[in-house]
């Protein structure tokens, strides 16, 4: 029988011509991926691998893995930290709550002081709070009949040191949330009495919900990846960033510093990974029409908000102010005369202004090299054509280090760049690996904040200017890059403030040419050089403050000068 | 699918778009779209939220290059090329006017890419502000223009660089009605001065009766009818395109020997548009043609009741049912001069005329 039917030809499917803008773009995309999986990739798979070998470099399987959990002191470790990290979300996220609420849905008055004390934690390094705690209830400490003769050098120091320092990590997530709400919502609960407490909890707790979560993942990544304080008031309480710390600085056990650095590394990425997918479940819910809420006066209510924001301050300060104390005093508990001879580092073993100005270097260059990068590459994510695989390959490799803790990508860049075979080999122990390691533990944050800013933006921007033949990059540098300065400077700021105050993702990769002033301070308290390592903790701290007041006054002039196209 | 419909414009077709499909994965966005648009003439993509009309424009434009099927256009093969290698102009609902730069730098966008002299450009930016009737407006930035003013300055900037072919992607929908009825009528103005060929994607209809030479009404990434705003409205090709501009009455019936059409309990003569006897189809007519004034008693005359009456100011919307219809309601619009003179009220049983010429017949699934 002959076949009656005819195969018709599928017609040929349409290969859209790349174009020069598009070439550009994607050799540009690439290469800044290429920066990612040199900073990030490579130096993770390099320490997998190591984790799996013995000190000869031989592959042994998991046996590492074996030893690790049949070593008792090793295993509590890891129970140490989850214990810690939970506890301190706990009373972090509530404070943070209560707080960021009295900051957005009540009348409490001096708001602005109660924003202004809330971020001093963000302007030091996290050993600071340790140091204070020290001076507070350590052993000669001014409270420590409070403790009740418990010892401040464990878990009690470390989570009021911790609690401390992620704070306003957490306030920051709040107060965004509280703020995006319709006050119809409000209004609607209010024309159908419902009481204040139905209201609170139907209207108000969902709606901020998904970013309570959020700042609860953040707080316990921060928690348990954290170094500074767990190192300076941790005592012999164990926990798994200080471990690292020991194995590889303490016994130079590189093998179990990887182990331990991969056992870090899965619950931050887990907690990392919930998140995300809860974020995705947030849906807008501020839509263009709805109507921001203004707070009504509630005499009881702001009083007693203004008393808790005015305790939570007092503890903010307390902190930073014994911090500043120490700082100056000549001899403590001895001589408690005020002088200035603990700024005198090139006096202390830890580290003298050399590791200042290091640091000072380290972070203009990180923010102004981790900006460019960072911000190109969110540009070519997000308005690119085309592509999409290479595109979303690439943003999701930037979201990456937000879920490795700094300890861990340190230590892999001692496996990955001290191998004399690696071609990058050149740039360990010099200026460039710490700024290269800096950029990649922050690029995740700025990566969003810059994508956030693009997004706001017109998408058909790039459509128009390629309707009218001009080049992608002048529109980028005409239109992208001043509209998004704001942003920009954002970003640069986040980086700078980031890079003065990192001990974690520095502590390893650091060399005598390159001592930074945060790695300073940890030298100078394992030294016992306590008034040392206040006096360098502050000087950063200023350094910090006034990064910050230069971030905002040049914030404003820009905004005057070259936005004035925002005013109508 | 109408016949190619003669229009003022040239006759050479500029844009030959040939079996066009695009998938979003496993969405048809457009299936198997073939269309031809000639010189100097204004088309437009007409049809509801999601039915492909955008999509066609933004794949003519090269922003989402189609899946399979070509576009020439002016005799050049331009189906995979970016749009920075096409020849046209586009305004967009948002207009996307760099919030930035002032009103002159963007219009200079374009033409400060072509090392033009600096007098060249300034003049001819004064020349596009001028035609679009917004001269002194030059120094202030986008955010200080009204909406209207606003879309202005996106068309100054898009007709700079004299594109062959200018596409309007709803360039009127954030307006309000007022502004939106008088920027209609400059666009087609424009358009008709400089004489550049141009395709508007839209979903109002009045937007596309009024400003375009033909329509391409669209529903489900296909074509359902193409044709002048006349044929568009006076003759729709198929039910959707009855539905979808302005209003009709449907009614269920079944075609007859000798031309007529079975509907409720008498027969109408009409064009039976090709359906054979004893098929099922729906009757349509539009309230307007339906015709209460005198004419001879005989063919297509049928006693109808009047069961609702709304009144919508000079003229009444008026429902007709009884018996003849088989109890179901017609929607007729009558003067307020006609019911006073018919003296019409509800209850009233009065005959009424449907013209055959104005009765359309589609065959039903």
């Amino acid at each position: 029988m002959s076949q009656t039917a005819v195969a018709i030809a599928a017609p040929a499917v349409v290969k859209p011509k790349v174009g020069r803008d598009d070439w550009i773009m994607r050799l540009c995309m690439a290469g800044i991926g290429v920066f990612l999986a040199v900073a990030v990739l490579l130096p993770l798979y390099t320490m997998l691998s190591k984790s799996l070998e013995n000190k000869d470099g031989d592959f042994i399987g998991l046996a590492n893995y074996a030893e690790y959990f049949n070593t008792p002191a090793l295993f509590l470790s890891g129970i140490n930290s989850l214990y810690i990290s939970v506890i301190c979300t706990v009373i972090v996220l509530g404070t943070a709550f209560v707080y960021g609420y009295a900051l957005t849905r009540t009348d409490m008055p001096f708001k602005w002081f109660f924003r202004l004390v809330a971020v001093v934690p963000l302007l030091t390094p996290s050993l600071l709070s340790g140091i204070s705690l020290v001076y507070w209830f350590g052993r000669q400490g001014v409270a420590r009949e409070l403790l009740l003769g418990e010892s401040i050098y464990g878990p009690i120091g470390i989570i009021i040191g911790s609690s401390y320092w992620v704070f306003p990590h957490a306030l920051m997530i709040v107060i965004t949330a509280l703020s995006i709400t319709d006050a119809r919502l409000y209004e609607a609960a209010t024309a159908l009495r419902t009481s204040a407490v139905k209201t609170f909890f139907t209207v108000t707790l969902p709606g901020c919900k998904y970013g309570l979560i959020s700042a609860g993942f953040v707080v316990f990544i921060l928690v348990f990846t954290d170094f500074g304080v767990p190192k300076v008031i941790g005592g012999n309480f164990n926990m798994l960033a200080t471990d690292i710390y020991k194995q590889v600085i303490g016994q130079q056990n590189f093998q179990m510093g990887a182990v331990v650095s991969v056992i870090l590394l899965v619950p931050a990425v887990i907690a990392f990974s919930v998140d995300r997918i809860v974020q995705r479940k947030q849906v807008a819910l501020l839509s263009a029409r709805a109507v921001p809420y203004q707070p009504k006066p509630n005499r009881k209510l702001d009083m007693a908000m203004l008393a808790f924001c005015s305790f939570v301050a007092l503890l903010i300060l307390l902190m930073i102010g014994m911090a500043q104390y120490a700082a100056l005093i000549t001899f403590w508990p001895y001589n408690l005369e005020l002088t200035l001879g603990n700024y005198d580092f090139d006096l202390a073993n830890g580290g003298g202004w050399d590791s200042f100005f290091n640091s000072v270097r380290m972070s203009l260059y990180t923010a102004l090299f981790g900006t460019i990068i960072i911000f190109f590459g969110a540009y070519l994510v997000e308005k690119g054509r085309g592509f999409v695989a290479g595109r979303s390959t690439f943003h999701a490799i930037a979201m990456l280090p937000l879920a490795v803790p700094g300890m861990v990508l340190g230590l892999s860049y001692i496996f990955f760049f001290n191998n004399p075979a690696n071609p990058f080999n050149f740039i360990y122990g010099t200026m460039v690996i710490l700024v290269v390691a800096t950029v990649a533990h922050f690029y995740t944050v700025s990566h969003l904040t810059a994508v956030t800013a693009l997004k706001q933006m017109d998408a058909e921007f790039e459509s128009v200017s390629a309707s009218l033949k001009t080049p992608f990059y002048r529109t980028f540098f005409v239109v992208t890059v001043p509209v998004c300065l704001p942003a920009i400077l954002d970003v640069s700021m986040y980086l700078f403030l980031n890079a003065m105050t990192t001990v974690s993702a520095v502590v390893f990769i650091y060399s005598t040419e390159t001592t930074l002033a945060s790695v300073a301070v940890l030298n100078m308290d394992d030294q016992g050089e306590l008034p040392f390592a206040a006096a360098m903790a502050m000087t950063i701290a200023y350094t910090c403050a006034a990064a910050r007041i230069l971030h905002m006054l040049l914030s404003r002039g820009i905004t005057r000068s070259t936005q004035a196209w925002r005013t109508r | 699918m109408a016949a190619e419909a003669t229009t003022e414009a040239g006759s050479t077709p500029y844009l030959v778009i040939q079996n066009l499909t695009k998938k979003f994965g496993a969405f048809t966005a457009l299936a198997d779209i073939s269309l031809d648009v000639f010189e100097r003439e204004f088309v437009c993509f007409l049809g509801p939220s999601g039915c492909g009309k955008t999509t066609l424009l933004r794949a003519i434009a090269g922003l989402d290059i189609q899946t399979t099927g070509s576009i020439n256009q002016a005799g050049r093969d331009i189906s995979a090329l970016p749009p920075a290698e096409r020849d046209f102009g586009i305004v967009f609902q948002s207009y996307a006017l760099f919030p930035n730069l002032t009103v002159n730098k963007n219009v200079a966008y374009g033409l400060e890419n072509r090392k033009l002299p600096a007098a060249q450009i300034k003049s001819r930016v004064e020349e596009l502000l001028a035609l679009v009737g917004l001269t002194d407006q030059g120094i202030k930035y986008p955010a200080q223009l009204s909406g209207g003013q606003q879309q202005r300055v996106a068309l100054a900037r898009a007709l700079a660089i004299s594109p062959g072919l200018l596409l309007l992607d709803e360039p009127l929908s954030a307006l309000d009605a007022k502004v939106r009825g008088h920027l209609r009528r400059e666009i087609k103005d424009l358009q008709e001065r400089l004489r550049v060929t141009t395709i508007m994607v839209t979903h109002d209809q009045e937007e596309a009766l009024t400003m375009a030479d033909r329509i391409v009404v669209m529903d489900q990434g296909v074509i359902e009818q193409i044709g002048t705003p006349k044929e568009i409205y006076g003759a729709p090709a198929t039910a959707f395109v009855a539905d979808f501009i302005g209003t009709m009455n449907f009614v269920p019936g079944t075609v007859e020997e000798g031309g007529t059409v079975k509907v409720g309990n008498v027969k109408l003569k009409c064009n039976t548009g090709g359906n054979a006897a004893g098929a099922d189809i729906t009757f349509a007519i539009r309230p307007e043609d339906i015709n209460a004034i005198d004419f001879e008693t005989g063919e297509n005359v049928v006693d109808v009741e009047v069961t609702f009456m709304e009144f919508l100011g000079s003229f009444c919307r008026v429902n007709l049912g009884g018996d003849a219809l088989g109890g179901q309601d017609l929607r007729a619009d009558f003067s307020i001069n006609l019911m006073r003179r018919k003296s019409m009220e509800v209850g009233s049983v009065l005959p009424v005329y449907f013209p055959p010429e104005f009765i359309r017949v589609y065959a039903r699934s």
